[in-house]
C-alpha cells in the first residue's frame, strides 16, 4: 500500500493505493497555524483500521518550507561569499548578516586566489556575536572546483548547527541564485527539520515503518532523510502534485497542454512528447530565484470563483476572487454562477446565480443566458491566450548550436488534459479555441494526493570532466577528483550514470530497475596554440522523470464510505470523456487510465532547458 | 536584484557544433568560457536583460552586399547564415524598441568579407554588419550609420562595402597593416569619390595600452561622431586587441572594452574576431554586457591583470597622439581633399588584389566609380581570381540617379557573356539581384 497526501492552500487531500486502486480517501481542512498537526491527523485517520505494517511507502506533499519562506518565519542565516571579480556583489546579499570574502576562482575551476583565513575568523565571530546558528558558504564557480567552499566549511564545522554549501546545491551555473538557494536551504533548515523528526517520531508510534519520502517542485521524492539535509528542495511541491496527477489520470505521450482550474486560479503546464515541460534554471519563490529543479509551471488569476465585472463594454474576469460564487452565498458574479444559469453546475441556487449576472447583462445589452455563454468563452480566450504565449516563450528558448536552431522540437500541443471544478464545463469550449482535443477524468478530486503517491525518485547530476587540468567534479555530489589525460567521453558518460544511479539510491530509491539517461552530453577540444591539450567534457544525466511504472493500466476506486470527510462523488467515477462528450473513450466504469510517463526528449527530460 | 539601466537584448549564438577546423582559431569551443562566465553571473536574471535566438538570414539579405561566386548557397554554411541572422535579429530588436540596445555576441564574424566573396578571408565569408545594416535600411528607410571597428584587424571587408557611401561613416581602428593581417588599413585609405573622408583608419602601434585606446576615442571618434550625427552607432567589436590574444599585440584590457563601450554608447554591437577564448572573452563579453546595459563594470577584471599588462611606453603614446591628429586633420578637410583628387573626373578607378588566406584564393580586381553630381554614382566591379573566375559585378546605389540606375542597367545587360564567368546586377533602388 502506497499514501499519497497533498496538502494544497485549503485541504489536505490523502489517499491509501493498493495495486492500483484507491482504497482510501481522506480530505480534511488545512490549519495554516498548525501543518504538522494537520498533516498528522489527515494521516492518522487515513491510517486508521489498516494494518500498519501493510503500508509500504508514504509520499508527502508539504508546504513546510513553502510557508516558512512566503511568510518570513525562516531562520536567521549568515552568509559568507566570495564573489571574485565581474559583477558587482552587493547585489546578492541575502539573509541577516552577509560576509564578503576574498578570493576567487575562475570559470575553469583553477583557485586564481585563496581565501584568507582571517576574514572566515571574521565572519564567524560576527556570526557568534549575532547569535546566529545556521550559516551558508557560496563562492563563485564553485560548481567547477567546491576546494574554497570546503575549506570554509572546515574553518566552520564545529560552530554552527547546520553550514550549506554553495556546490551541494545544485551542479548549474548561476552564482546569484546559487547564493539564494544555499540561503533558503539552511533559512528553513530547522522547521523542516522539525516537522521530518515529529512525522518519523509519530510514525514510529504508530507502528508504522513505511519509507517515508517528500514531494519536491519537479515532481519526483526524496526520502525524508535528504530533505532533511537539502530542505530547500521541497519547496512548491504542489504544483507538480497537481501535474503528475494528472498524467496519472490522463495517459498521453504526445506534445500537450495541461490545466488544473481551480476556484482563484488556473495552473497551466505543458508535455512534450508526453514528459513535462521543466523550468529552465530553477524555480522562483517569493523573491527568490532558485536553482531548484522544477516543473514548469505558470498560474493565471482565473478560476469559478474569479471575480466577473464590466468594464470598456467588456467582461473581466479575475484575477481577483471576492468570495464564493453569487448562488452560493457570496458578494459579486462568477464563472460558476455562469455554469449554474446555463444548467452545466447541479448547485447553489439558480435564482442567484440569474441575478448575479442580470447587471452584466444590461451593461452589454445580451439576455441573461448570452452573458453566461459569453463569461464562458471569455475564459476559455483567456486560457488560449495565456498558453499561446506561453508556448511561444517556450519555441524561443535560446538554442546555441546549428542544428538545434534550424531543426530543434517545437513544442505543438495535441491535446488538453484538464482537471478542475468547471472542467467538463470548459472543455468543449477549450476544444472550440484550441482546435484540439480536450480531455478531462471525472474523477480529479484528488488527483494531487494521487500525483504523490504515484512519484518516484528523481535526481540529476552535473559532470565536468577537464583533461586538461586533469579534473573531474560532480558538484551535487561533493565530487573532485583527478583523471588522466586520456579520459573520454565514454568513461565520463558510464561514470555519470553509476553517480546518479548512487545519488538516487541514496535518496530513497530502489536500485533494481532503476531508469537513469544522459540528457545533455558534449565534448569540446581545448586548443592551446594551434595544439589540442585536452577536452572537456560535459555531461548532465538525470533518472528519467514520471510515475512508478508499476501501475501500468488502471486506478480503480474500492472505496465507498461514509465518512463525511470522505470526498463525495467517488461513485461517479465514469473515466474519462473525450471531446467532452461523456463516457465516448471510457469502455468501462470506475477506472482511469495511468499515464506511464518515461517517454525522452525536448527540454523535459533535461530538466532544465524549456524557454 | 540588478536593474539594467538601458534595456538590453543579447543574442547569443555560440554555434558549438561549426568550426572552421577543430584546432582552428575560430573553433567550437571559441564562446564556450564566455558561455559559463555569463551564465555563472546571472546576467539572464537581470532585470531589463533579455536573450533572443538568432533568425536565419536569407539568400537575398547577402546579395544586397555581396557578389557571391559562384552563388550565396554554394558559399555560405547553416552557420553563416544564422551568424548573419543574428545580427538582423539584435537590429530589429533596437529598431522595433523592445530594447535599447542590443548586442550580438555570434559566429562566425563577418568584417574580412567583402564586396565580391569567392571564399573565406580572415574567418569571414559574410560582412555580417553590413547585411544586417542594408536589411535594417531596407525595413527601416535610409538611416545614417556609423560603424565603429575596434576588432585588432583592419575591417577591410566592411570598408570595401561602404567605400564609396557618405551616408555610412566606417572608421577602424586597429594594429598597424604594416604589422598584422590584412596589411591594410592606412590612414590615405579615405573612400571613394561620393564618400571620400567617411572611411578612416587609425593605424595604432603595437603595444598600445588603455590610455591610447582611450585618447583615440576622446581625440579622434567621439568628436567626429558629434559632428557625423548618425541615427545608428554599431561597433564592430572584435575582441583581439586584448593583452592575451595569441594572434595581435596589443594591450588593451576588458574593462578597456567597456569603457569604450560606455563612452560609445553603440545602439548595436557585433561580435567580431578574439581568440584569447579563456583568458579575455569572458571578461570582455562580461564587460561589454554591463557597459551597454549601464552597470558597473569597474569589478570585471582577468585572472592575470596587472597594470603594466596595459601600460604603453611614451613613444608609443606620442605615436598616438599624433596619429590622432592626421586623422581628424584629414577629417577637418575632407571637402578640400575630395576637390582636389577627384575634381574634374568622370569615372575613378581602383586597382587591387585580394588574398584570401583562409581558402588560399589570390584576387585581381577593378572598381570603377562614375563621379555623378546628382547621386553617389553607378559603380562596377571586374574580377578575376586563379581559380578561374572572371566576374563583373554592377551596383545601382540606393541613392542612385535615373542616368546612373539606366547606366548600370545597360552595363548589366549588354556584359558580353563569353567575357564574364559570372555578372551580377545589384539594384538597390528596386532591392533586385539578378545574375547571369
Amino acid at each position: 500500500m502506497i499514501v499519497g497526501l497533498d496538502m494544497g492552500g485549503t485541504h489536505i487531500d490523502a489517499i491509501i493505493m493498493n495495486d492500483g486502486a484507491i482504497t482510501k480517501v481522506v480530505k480534511k481542512p488545512a490549519d495554516y497555524d498548525d501543518l504538522f498537526h494537520s498533516i498528522w491527523s489527515t494521516l492518522k485517520e487515513l491510517l486508521q483500521g489498516i494494518d500498519p505494517s501493510a503500508i509500504k511507502k508514504i509520499n508527502l506533499s508539504t508546504t513546510i518550507s513553502t510557508n516558512a519562506i512566503v511568510e518570513n518565519k525562516t531562520a536567521r542565516v549568515g552568509m559568507i561569499i566570495q564573489g571574485g571579480p565581474g559583477l558587482p556583489n552587493e547585489h546578492v546579499a541575502v539573509g541577516a548578516e552577509n560576509v564578503f570574502i576574498s578570493g576567487y576562482t575562475d570559470h575553469r575551476g583553477e583557485v586564481v586566489s585563496d581565501i584568507d583565513t582571517k576574514e572566515i575568523n571574521e565572519a564567524i565571530e560576527l556570526f557568534n556575536d549575532r547569535k546566529i546558528a545556521d550559516i551558508a558558504v557560496v563562492t563563485k564557480f564553485s560548481t567547477r572546483n567546491p576546494t574554497s567552499e570546503l575549506a570554509i566549511a572546515k574553518r566552520v564545522s564545529e560552530q554552527f548547527q547546520k553550514i550549506t554549501l554553495g556546490h551541494q546545491t545544485s551542479g548549474k551555473l548561476n552564482f546569484p541564485r546559487r547564493v539564494n538557494t544555499s540561503y533558503l536551504n539552511a533559512a528553513v533548515y530547522d522547521t523542516f527539520s522539525r516537522f521530518s523528526d515529529n512525522i518519523t517520531l509519530s510514525l514510529e508510534k504508530e507502528g508504522v515503518q513505511a519509507r517515508v519520502s517528500i514531494l519536491k517542485a519537479d515532481g519526483g521524492i526524496m526520502s525524508i532523510d535528504s530533505a532533511k539535509h537539502m530542505p530547500v528542495e521541497t519547496i512548491l511541491s504542489g504544483p507538480a502534485a497537481s501535474l503528475m496527477g494528472i498524467q496519472a489520470l490522463l495517459d498521453t505521450h504526445e506534445d500537450a497542454i495541461l490545466l488544473d482550474v481551480g476556484g482563484t486560479t488556473t495552473d497551466l503546464f505543458f508535455l512534450a512528447d508526453g514528459v513535462p515541460l521543466f523550468e529552465p534554471v530553477g524555480i522562483k519563490i517569493d523573491a527568490y530565484k532558485t536553482l531548484v529543479r522544477s516543473i514548469y509551471s505558470v498560474s493565471i488569476g482565473l478560476g469559478g470563483d474569479s471575480r466577473i465585472i464590466v468594464e470598456d463594454k467588456k467582461l473581466k474576469i479575475g484575477p481577483r476572487r471576492q468570495g464564493k460564487p453569487f448562488a452560493l452565498g457570496g458578494p459579486v458574479a462568477t464563472p460558476t454562477d455562469a455554469m449554474i444559469v446555463l444548467g452545466q453546475l447541479d448547485i447553489g441556487d439558480s435564482a442567484l446565480a440569474k441575478e448575479a449576472l442580470a447587471p452584466l447583462a444590461t451593461d452589454l445589452g445580451l439576455s441573461i443566458d448570452e452573458v453566461a455563454n459569453e463569461v464562458l468563452d471569455t475564459m476559455a480566450r483567456m486560457i488560449k491566450a495565456k498558453a499561446d504565449e506561453l508556448l511561444s516563450e517556450i519555441n524561443s528558448k535560446p538554442v546555441y548550436t546549428v542544428k538545434e536552431l534550424l531543426h530543434g522540437k517545437q513544442l505543438v500541443p495535441k491535446s488538453i488534459g484538464m482537471i478542475g471544478g468547471p472542467a467538463n464545463v470548459l472543455a468543449p469550449r477549450l476544444e472550440k479555441e484550441f482546435h484540439i482535443p480536450c480531455r478531462y477524468p471525472q474523477y480529479y478530486e484528488v488527483a494531487n494526493a494521487i500525483g504523490a503517491a504515484l512519484a518516484k525518485t528523481t535526481t540529476e547530476i552535473n559532470l565536468i570532466a577537464d583533461t586538461s587540468r586533469g579534473t573531474l567534479s560532480v558538484p551535487e555530489l561533493g565530487v573532485y577528483e583527478k583523471i588522466d589525460r586520456n579520459y573520454s567521453l565514454r568513461a565520463a558518460s558510464e561514470r555519470a550514470l553509476t553517480l546518479v544511479t548512487e545519488r538516487a539510491v541514496a535518496m530513497g530509491a530502489t536500485r533494481a530497475g532503476l531508469e537513469t539517461e544522459i540528457i545533455e552530453e558534449s565534448v569540446f577540444n581545448m586548443v592551446d596554440g594551434f595544439r589540442t591539450k585536452g577536452q572537456n567534457i560535459r555531461i548532465k544525466a538525470q533518472v528519467k522523470p514520471g510515475l512508478i511504472h508499476s501501475l501500468k493500466g488502471r486506478v480503480v476506486c474500492k472505496t465507498k464510505t461514509d465518512d463525511t470527510e470522505v470526498i463525495p462523488p467517488i461513485e461517479k467515477i465514469d473515466g474519462i470523456r473525450v471531446n467532452g462528450r461523456p463516457g465516448s473513450l471510457s469502455t468501462c466504469n470506475a477506472q482511469a487510465d495511468v499515464a506511464t510517463g518515461t517517454g525522452k526528449g525536448f527540454a523535459t527530460a533535461s530538466g532544465g532547458t524549456h524557454a | 536584484m540588478l536593474k539594467a539601466k538601458n534595456k538590453l537584448g543579447i543574442v547569443f549564438f555560440p554555434a558549438f557544433d561549426w568550426a572552421i577546423s577543430p584546432t582552428h582559431p575560430e573553433r567550437h569551443e571559441r564562446l564556450l568560457y564566455t558561455q559559463d562566465q555569463i551564465f555563472e553571473e546571472g546576467i539572464e536574471d537581470i532585470e531589463g536583460i533579455e536573450f533572443y535566438n538568432p533568425i536565419v538570414a536569407t539568400p537575398k539579405d547577402i546579395k544586397r552586399v555581396h557578389f557571391t561566386v559562384p552563388s550565396v548557397e554554394a558559399r555560405l554554411t547553416d552557420s553563416h547564415f544564422i551568424s548573419v541572422g543574428g545580427a538582423i535579429k539584435a537590429m530589429q530588436a533596437v529598431m522595433n524598441k523592445d530594447v535599447d540596445k542590443a548586442f550580438a555576441l555570434i559566429r562566425p564574424p563577418g568584417h574580412h568579407a567583402q564586396r565580391v566573396v569567392y571564399g573565406d578571408r580572415g574567418f569571414c565569408v559574410v560582412n555580417v554588419e553590413a547585411v544586417m545594416i542594408e536589411r535594417m535600411r531596407q525595413e527601416y528607410g535610409d538611416l545614417k550609420v556609423a560603424i565603429i571597428d575596434t576588432d585588432c584587424h583592419h575591417g577591410d571587408g566592411t570598408q570595401d562595402v561602404y567605400w564609396n557611401d557618405k551616408n555610412t561613416l566606417f572608421i577602424s581602428f586597429h594594429q598597424d597593416g604594416r604589422t598584422l593581417y590584412p596589411g591594410t588599413g592606412f590612414i590615405d585609405e579615405l573612400g571613394g569619390p561620393s564618400a571620400y573622408g567617411y572611411n578612416l583608419n587609425i593605424p595604432l602601434p603595437p603595444q598600445t595600452g588603455d590610455e591610447g585606446f582611450e585618447y583615440v576615442l576622446d581625440h579622434v571618434v567621439l568628436p567626429i561622431l558629434e559632428e557625423f550625427k548618425p541615427d545608428i552607432i554599431i561597433n564592430s567589436a572584435g575582441q583581439d586587441n586584448h593583452y592575451s590574444d595569441p594572434l595581435t599585440s596589443m594591450n588593451f584590457s576588458a574593462r578597456g572594452y567597456a569603457k569604450l563601450n560606455e563612452k560609445l554608447s553603440p545602439d548595436i554591437a557585433v561580435l567580431e574576431g578574439g581568440y584569447s577564448i579563456e583568458g579575455a572573452l569572458p571578461y570582455i563579453n562580461v564587460g561589454i554586457i554591463l557597459a551597454m546595459a549601464g552597470l558597473d563594470y569597474s569589478h570585471v577584471i582577468e585572472p592575470d591583470f596587472s597594470p603594466d599588462k596595459v601600460s604603453q611606453t611614451r613613444h608609443v603614446a606620442r605615436a598616438v597622439e599624433k596619429l590622432s591628429d592626421e586623422v581628424m586633420t584629414l577629417w577637418k578637410y575632407r571637402a578640400e581633399l575630395v576637390e582636389e583628387k577627384f575634381r574634374g573626373k568622370k569615372y575613378v578607378e581602383n586597382r587591387r588584389q585580394v588574398y584570401y588566406d583562409t581558402d588560399n584564393i589570390l584576387e585581381n580586381q577593378v572598381q570603377k566609380f562614375k563621379v555623378c553630381r546628382q547621386c553617389s554614382g553607378v559603380n562596377t566591379i571586374t574580377s578575376s581570381n586563379d581559380q578561374g573566375d572572371n566576374v563583373l559585378g554592377v551596383t545601382i546605389p540606393r541613392d542612385a540617379c535615373q542616368e546612373c540606375q539606366t547606366e548600370g542597367h545597360d552595363h548589366f545587360e549588354k556584359s558580353f557573356r563569353g567575357a564574364f564567368t559570372h555578372a551580377y546586377l545589384q539594384d538597390r533602388i528596386n532591392d533586385e539581384y539578378r545574375n547571369k
